[in-house]
Parts: C-alpha cells; structure tokens; sequence
C-alpha cells in the first residue's frame, strides 16, 4: 500500500488539491492576514512559520472553512474531481470535508478528543458519522488505528482524560485519520509536548504522511518540525507571506532579513 | 556522450542581513559538463564555493544568476529558480546527493533509513530492505546494529549509513560531498569500488574529496572551482 501511494505522488497528480487566492482577513482597521495566495498539490506538505501575532493561525481557519476570509477565496477539489470554492458549498459538502475528507490536529488534544468517552469511541466516532455500523468492524479498525499510532490497545476502553499528553496527541491524530483524508491541517501539533516526547510524535507523523500520501498545512513556530515533516515553507511576518520555497532552501540559504533572523535564532543541539 | 548536467553561468552571493546587510560573494561564471557515466572531481581550497556549488546543483542554495540544467525524465531542465514541485521531483527521480553528515531521523532503523529512498521511488519494501542489507553489509556495518537507529552509531558507521543511503538508488546523477573523509582505508576503497560501479551503470557524478589519492582513483577530469572566484 505504502509503495503505491509513494509511486503515485511521482507521478501524476499534475491537479492543485487545494488553491488560496488573495486570503486577506481584517478586523476593523487591523490586518491580521494579508493577501496570500499559494497552491497546494496532493501528497505536499506544507509548513506555515512565523512568531505568534504573525496571522498564520487565522490562515490556517480560513484555509480549513472555518473562518469567512474578509477578502480572497479558497478552493478545494472534491472527490469528484471539480474545484470548488469553500464559501459556496452546501452544508453536506461542508459536512463531508470535515468529516471525512479533511482531519484538523488541535494543538491542544482536548479541543479534538472528547475527553470524557474511550480512546475506542474517540477514533470509531468518525467512522460512525460516515455510516459505518457493524460495531465489530468499528472496533476493530479503531484497535488497529491505535497500533499504528503506539497506544497499547490494552488501553482501548480507557478515556483520553487518563492519558499522558503525548498519548493523547497520538489518539488525535488517529481519530483524524481513520476515515482517509486527503488533506490534514496542524495547528502547532508539537507545541505543549516534552522534547522526547515531540521527537516520536514528529517520527510518526512524518512515516504516516509518506506511507498515505497525505497533503498537509502544517501551522508551527519551530522551524524543526517544519525542516522534518515539510516539503515547503511559507514564512509569516505581520499577516503577509514575506518568503517562500522549498523547505531546505527557505532553512539553509533563507533570504529575508526576518528569516535569516529566525533562522539564526535556534540554539543549535 | 550524453550530457547529464549543464552548469552555465552561476552565481552565487550571500546577503547577511544580520551583520549590517553586508554581500559575500562565493562563486561566479561557474560553467561546466559532466556526462553520464562520468566522475569530475571540485578542486580548490577550503572557502572556495566547493560545496556551495554542489548545494546550487540540488537546490539547497537557490542560484542568483545563470542556469543549472540536468536531463531529468530524458529532457535538459533548469532547475535554478525552479519551482519547488519540480525539484523535488528531480530529487526522486534524478539526482541524488551524499552529504558528509547523516541528519538521523530519530528511531529509524539503519536498515530503513538506506532503503528509505528506494521506497519513494517505488520499489517494494522487501526489495528494497534486501538492497539495503546487501549495501551495510558490503560497508562492514554488522548485522546485528541494522535494526537500531543510527543516532546510537559511532561517527564513521553513521557516515557509512549515509554513504549506503546515498549509493543505493538508481539515480542518474550523484552528488558527493566528501564522501570518503574520516573512513578507513578499507572502507575508502569501498567507496571507490561503489563509485566505479556507477560510472559503469552510466550514472554522472560530481564530487568533492579531499584526499589525493582518492581524486586519482575517482576523478575523470578535474574542475578548478578558484577560476570561479568571485569578486569581493
């Protein structure tokens, strides 16, 4: 399966998975994002850096239908092959983006797990809302999605309130991936973990996205996590896109006086 | 004689805007062929743009003027200030590079991370687990550590795992940033015998080495990086 996606991600895929177009959102006299456009092919990660106040958590909700752009457009090919504007589709379009299509990793897993129900609800919960109903299917793929992330299925019927943060980071992300999505959005996905315990997520995260081929809009202020898990690198600076390329190059050889400060800010190992 | 890479006319200057903005040009006018099947060796002093040069070619340092074209899917393609899908896409399936220093993934295996580039261009995983094998092996890298991540390694044996993981593709153009710096002589000899084998399967290298007997061993032709100086 791993080998399949990968061939396919070198080959075609010649169609733009999702296109912004001039995303400006104000509030009142305030830019907090300004103007930005990019394309987004499938099987591409894309990494989102800049400081805090630098707009590239409003991009992130704009970009995943969450937040009406004050200005600009997002368009996002569906299943069928058609791209669509996000701000004209119906509610069941809607609905099947972030149900299905679409995963979103919150920064803080209790934003994207329902504490208080079993890591096995959590991750079969999805599966449900799309119309799977044969409680053993269910629970099964939910066991084997725990594996894949490296939970001890022993662990299955316990809630997420009663495990670690790393755990649950992991929990998140495999409830957000058991239905297939095409495309995953990160907020900050490390932010709030212990050293030891971002490096095995970061892992996982990068083996998982090159084993699915998944497109990802990866949000973080570390430029580590966007060297490791991202193919390309937008830098943010006061709501506008102020440089962008391909990740080593932005990192190794960046051109900006902001990115060079950035940069040349990380404490090396 | 195909030609695989075309360097025409590259530049290449730093702006440091950190230390009051100021310009350090590296290299300039770089010119040069390499063919399939052939292995030209940088030559120059340390500082001279050596490495530089070959981060141009992969796309780590963007080029400020001139054009880096390499035959990637059969046509000459310019890949100074490409788009980053398409030289990714050279990545892939065109050239490879092997730097000195392995950036190690934590807890992935040594067998995984050689057989990690086959796997993206598609070969199947017990395939490509199997070349992998073949390769650590025939680097002396003993059985028993290719299950452990290399970040445990000592400092040689990471760069023999760096050295399998950049050999062990079917790329038609290899990158060599010293490879062979601070191995044995028998594992320098290796290395020699994996270059000479991929100049026979055609494939077009430029590197950088440091130690004269190897550049004997290797070099088809040697180009001189201190006529690229460029003017400070």
């Amino acid at each position: 399966m791993a080998e399949t996606t990968m061939a396919e991600m070198t080959g075609a895929s010649d169609q733009p998975l999702l296109v912004a177009e001039g995303l400006t959102k104000s509030y009142g006299r305030l830019a907090a994002c300004r103007d930005v456009s990019f394309v987004l092919y499938p099987g591409e990660v894309l990494a989102i850096v800049g400081e805090s106040g630098s707009g590239k958590s409003t991009l992130l909700q704009m970009l995943s239908a969450q937040l009406a752009p004050s200005g600009g457009r997002v368009s996002y090919r569906m299943r069928d092959g058609e791209l669509r504007d996000l701000a004209q589709l119906g509610e069941a379009e809607r609905r099947f983006l972030f149900r299905t299509d679409w995963g979103y990793v919150h920064q803080d897993p209790a934003q994207g797990l329902r504490m208080a129900v079993s890591a096995g609800a959590n991750v079969g919960e999805r599966l449900m809302a799309v119309g799977w109903n044969n409680y053993g299917r269910i629970r099964q793929t939910a066991s084997s999605w725990l594996e894949r992330v490296e939970i001890d299925t022993a662990r299955i019927d316990d809630a997420p309130r009663t495990y670690s943060g790393g755990m649950r980071q992991r929990l998140q992300i495999a409830r957000n991936l058991v239905t297939e999505p095409r495309l995953v959005f990160m907020d900050e996905p490390t932010g709030g973990l212990d050293v030891s315990v971002q490096a095995r997520l970061l892992d996982l995260m990068r083996s998982l996205v090159n084993e699915l081929g998944l497109a990802a809009i990866v949000v973080t202020h570390d430029l580590a996590v966007a060297r490791l898990l991202s193919h390309r690198v937008m830098v943010m600076k006061e709501g506008r896109v102020i440089e962008t390329g391909l990740t080593d190059q932005v990192l190794d050889d960046p051109r900006e006086p902001y990115t060079q400060l950035l940069v040349s800010s990380i404490l090396p190992p | 004689m195909t030609v695989m890479l075309d360097v025409e006319n590259a530049r290449k200057t730093f702006t440091m805007h950190l230390q009051g903005g100021i310009s350090l040009p590296v290299v300039q006018g770089v010119s040069f062929q390499v063919a399939a099947g052939e292995c030209v060796v940088l030559s120059g002093p340390s500082g001279a743009g050596k490495s530089s040069i070959l981060k141009m070619i992969f796309g780590n340092y963007r080029c400020d003027e001139g054009r880096i074209s390499v035959r990637h899917r059969g046509e000459m393609t310019n890949l100074a200030g490409a788009e980053p899908r398409l030289v990714l896409n050279a990545r892939r399936q065109t050239i490879g590079y092997v730097s000195q220093f392995l950036r190690a993934v934590p807890r992935v295996a040594a067998l995984d991370v050689v057989a990690e580039p086959l796997l993206v261009s598609g070969v199947s995983r017990d395939d490509a687990r199997a070349r992998a094998g073949a390769l650590l092996a025939r680097l002396n890298i003993p059985e028993r550590l290719w299950s452990l991540p290399p970040s445990t390694f000592s400092g040689g044996e990471q760069q023999r795992v760096n050295i399998a993981r950049g050999f062990i593709s079917d790329l038609p153009i290899l990158l060599l940033d010293e490879p062979t710096a601070s191995l044995d002589a028998a594992n320098r000899m290796v290395v020699v015998d994996l270059i000479a084998a991929k100049k026979q399967a055609g494939v077009a290298m430029i590197a950088i080495v440091h130690d004269d007997d190897i550049r004997a061993d290797i070099a088809d032709r040697i180009v001189d990086v201190t006529s690229f100086a460029a003017a400070a």
